[in-house]
């Protein structure tokens, strides 16, 4: 399957990790990527806040790199970008006159638009075109015993509207469904589908510390063993930013936090540090643990 | 006659009793409403079930709880709809959250909803003595806030705000969304002084958390979320608020950061929100995150290199002239979709103005 790969700004900033573990898996999947390295930063929502118009001609921008590109439909790997797309996305296929004034905006570059892009979310790529049942074919190391915690991002799973879940297409419900097909254990915490607090951290570092902390600690009275999510941004709250959630929130937190790509790989036959896992802030011991048995086990066998 | 389980949660605080779920199970049709169902076992079960309601048809706001964990009207929500979002054949109904509860399913309105409402003072200030007659206005001027307007005060939004959860003080989406509506309005006078208050209020219109629950909940479409981005918007982009919240800066810092690199360059971005690298109020929270910032550098997830210098790619070299050409226009365009509705014939489209 070939995609026009939109990667986002923060996998190739302040979490290469996701970057490289992307590309370590995609051969495993199949996935022929076609990096969109023209295509700009989507505005996480808050350009949008600032200007509208600006925001639908910035993704308006990599959507037309994207149609240009032989890459088929759009695939990235970042909640926050598949949000912030969707909704620019949402104006701009609803209204022929306003995609005609966006395209104007775009004319200096020979850019256009045109209505009907397929974007998706790797997560829903995998349930929805790949399919679980090839997934689950291609697994070579089953997460069996250990115990993760899905961890949406807002901008992934609301509005439900406006990012076509419904009953045919439970994408809340996607990353439960990967974490089951790669023979993991699926740990239902209250934090799931909150928010990270990331959009808050400039503005009210307390309140966004204190809803990373929360959802870590629910974690880990669930007895999570890590938890994986489709968004950097998330990450860089859950992960980066962890030591000043576990102090905001009055307790120990030593939860390891993972890209999707990372636990794909894991049970795609993957080790932690082909995957980046050295990079991350919280060392995801439990899972490096969880790996080197593994592998002793099959050694053994 | 098809039968529904109805899973309560029952409390009385005066009780000292811990709050605990109950089944009544009604026969009713399945397109009677969760609200009749409560009020079928209340009359004919059990009279102490606490319910707040009145209009029945989703017009009061009275009747909000959470149903399956969802916010939701109980007159509004099928039974049939309802048990089909069930996880174990029941459904269950709870009152509504971030708000105390004084029984069962009846929260405390005033304790956070109308005392939030009263704060962003819901009322017209218009600007000198007003006129001797009705006010006249264009109704295109008013079209805009017609989505702010539709709210029916039910406290769905109040109830699944994220920020409130952490934040209990955040003025929260139903307020702010009820300010945009004077925001919004030609006849209002007080447009800076509301915006001003709200931009330097810490838990005003920068205390949102962009998670878009509050959309989700509201049964009449309101997007209290989108009301408080267009206060935003208008704080920042016509009146340049420069508040205490870092809101205005980090705006400005994004988009000159993307304007300038393409991609965004978070090494920048969390300085210059705060005034710049050396700016007094970047350096304590830079020295607080330190600790972070040297774990980060340790696991090579930055290098010093990266962090301090970004390339400019030529890809990006046009995107300079593009941001500018849309930052420069005159008008600034939006588009409302709640407003505008959606393309049926694209071609018959192109013939229509866009909402402005």
């Amino acid at each position: 399957m070939k995609v026009a790969y939109w990667p986002g700004c923060v996998s190739r900033g302040f979490t290469p990790e996701l970057h490289g573990s992307m590309a370590a898996v995609a051969p495993l999947l199949d996935i022929e990527l076609i990096e969109l390295d023209r295509g700009n930063c989507c505005g996480a929502g808050v350009i949008a806040e600032h200007n509208q118009e600006l925001a639908d001609t910035l993704n308006a921008r990599t959507f037309a790199l994207a149609q240009q590109s032989d890459g088929g439909m759009m695939m990235n790997i970042c909640s926050t970008c598949q949000g912030s797309m969707s909704e620019c996305q949402g104006r701009l296929d609803a209204s022929a006159e306003y995609r005609q004034v966006i395209n104007d905006n775009l004319s200096g570059e020979d850019l256009r638009y045109e209505a009907g892009l397929t974007n998706k979310n790797l997560a829903w790529l995998l349930v929805e075109d790949l399919g679980l049942d090839e997934l689950r074919a291609r697994v070579k190391r089953p997460l069996t015993n250990l115990k993760v915690g899905p961890f949406y991002g807002c901008y992934i799973v609301r509005p439900t509207d406006r990012l076509g879940i419904d009953s045919d297409h439970p994408r809340d419900a996607y990353l439960g469904q990967i974490i089951a097909a790669l023979g993991g254990t699926v740990i239902d915490y209250a934090g799931s589908h909150k928010c990270c607090g990331f959009p808050l951290i400039t503005m009210n570092k307390t309140a966004s510390l204190k809803q990373a902390g929360r959802h870590l600690g629910d974690a880990t009275d669930a007895d999570a063993d890590c938890l994986v999510t489709p968004c950097p941004l998330c990450h860089l709250n859950l992960d980066l930013q962890q030591p000043l959630a576990s102090r905001e929130v009055g307790r120990e937190l030593q939860m390891p936090v993972l890209h999707l790509p990372q636990l794909l790989g894991l049970a795609l036959g993957l080790g932690p540090k082909e995957l980046g896992m050295g990079r991350h802030v919280v060392k995801p011991t439990s899972v490096i643990d969880w790996s080197e048995a593994v592998v002793a086990e099959a050694a053994a066998a | 006659m098809p039968e529904f389980t109805l899973k309560l949660r029952r409390y009385l605080p005066e009780s000292g009793e811990a709050a605990y779920w109950e089944n009544f199970t009604v026969d009713l049709a399945g397109h009677r409403s969760v609200l009749e169902g409560i009020l079928t076992a209340r009359d004919s079960q059990d009279g102490s079930i606490g319910i707040r309601c009145s209009c029945r048809a989703a017009i009061c706001g009275s009747c909000g709880v959470r149903i399956n964990g969802k916010p939701g009207l109980a007159c509004n929500t099928h039974l049939e709809e309802a048990l089909s979002r069930s996880d174990d054949g029941t459904i269950a109904v709870e009152p509504m959250g971030n708000m105390p509860v004084i029984k069962d399913l009846i929260v405390d309105m005033d304790a956070v909803h109308w005392k939030k409402m009263a704060r962003v003072t819901p009322w017209l200030l218009p600007d000198g003595p007003p006129p001797d007659r009705e006010y006249v206005v264009s109704h295109v001027s008013m079209v805009d806030i017609t989505q702010s307007m539709a709210c029916i005060q039910c406290g769905a939004c109040v109830s699944d705000c994220l920020s409130m959860e952490v934040d209990p003080l955040f003025i929260g989406p139903a307020a702010l969304a009820k300010a945009y509506r004077f925001v919004g309005d030609p006849r209002d006078g007080q447009h800076y002084e509301r915006l001003k208050d709200l931009s330097e209020d810490p838990h005003g219109i920068y205390d949102c958390t962009h998670c878009f629950n509050c959309i989700e909940a509201c049964p009449k479409g309101v997007a209290p979320m989108s009301q408080i981005m267009r206060l935003r918007r208008i704080a920042c982009s016509d009146f340049d608020i420069d508040d205490r919240n870092n809101g205005h800066r980090h705006e400005l810092a994004f988009v000159s950061n993307v304007r300038k690199n393409g991609l965004l360059h978070e090494a920048d971005l969390l300085p210059d929100s705060y005034g710049g690298k050396f700016h007094p109020r970047a350096v304590p929270e830079l020295l607080d995150s330190l600790p972070v910032i040297t774990r980060a550098v340790l696991r090579r997830k930055v290098t010093p290199t990266k962090a301090l210098l970004h390339p400019h790619r030529k890809e990006f070299k046009g995107l300079r002239d593009l941001v500018d050409r849309v930052e420069n226009k005159e008008e600034r365009l939006e588009l409302n979709l709640y407003i505008s509705g959606v393309d049926e014939d694209p071609a018959e489209a192109l013939e229509q103005e866009p909402t402005k």
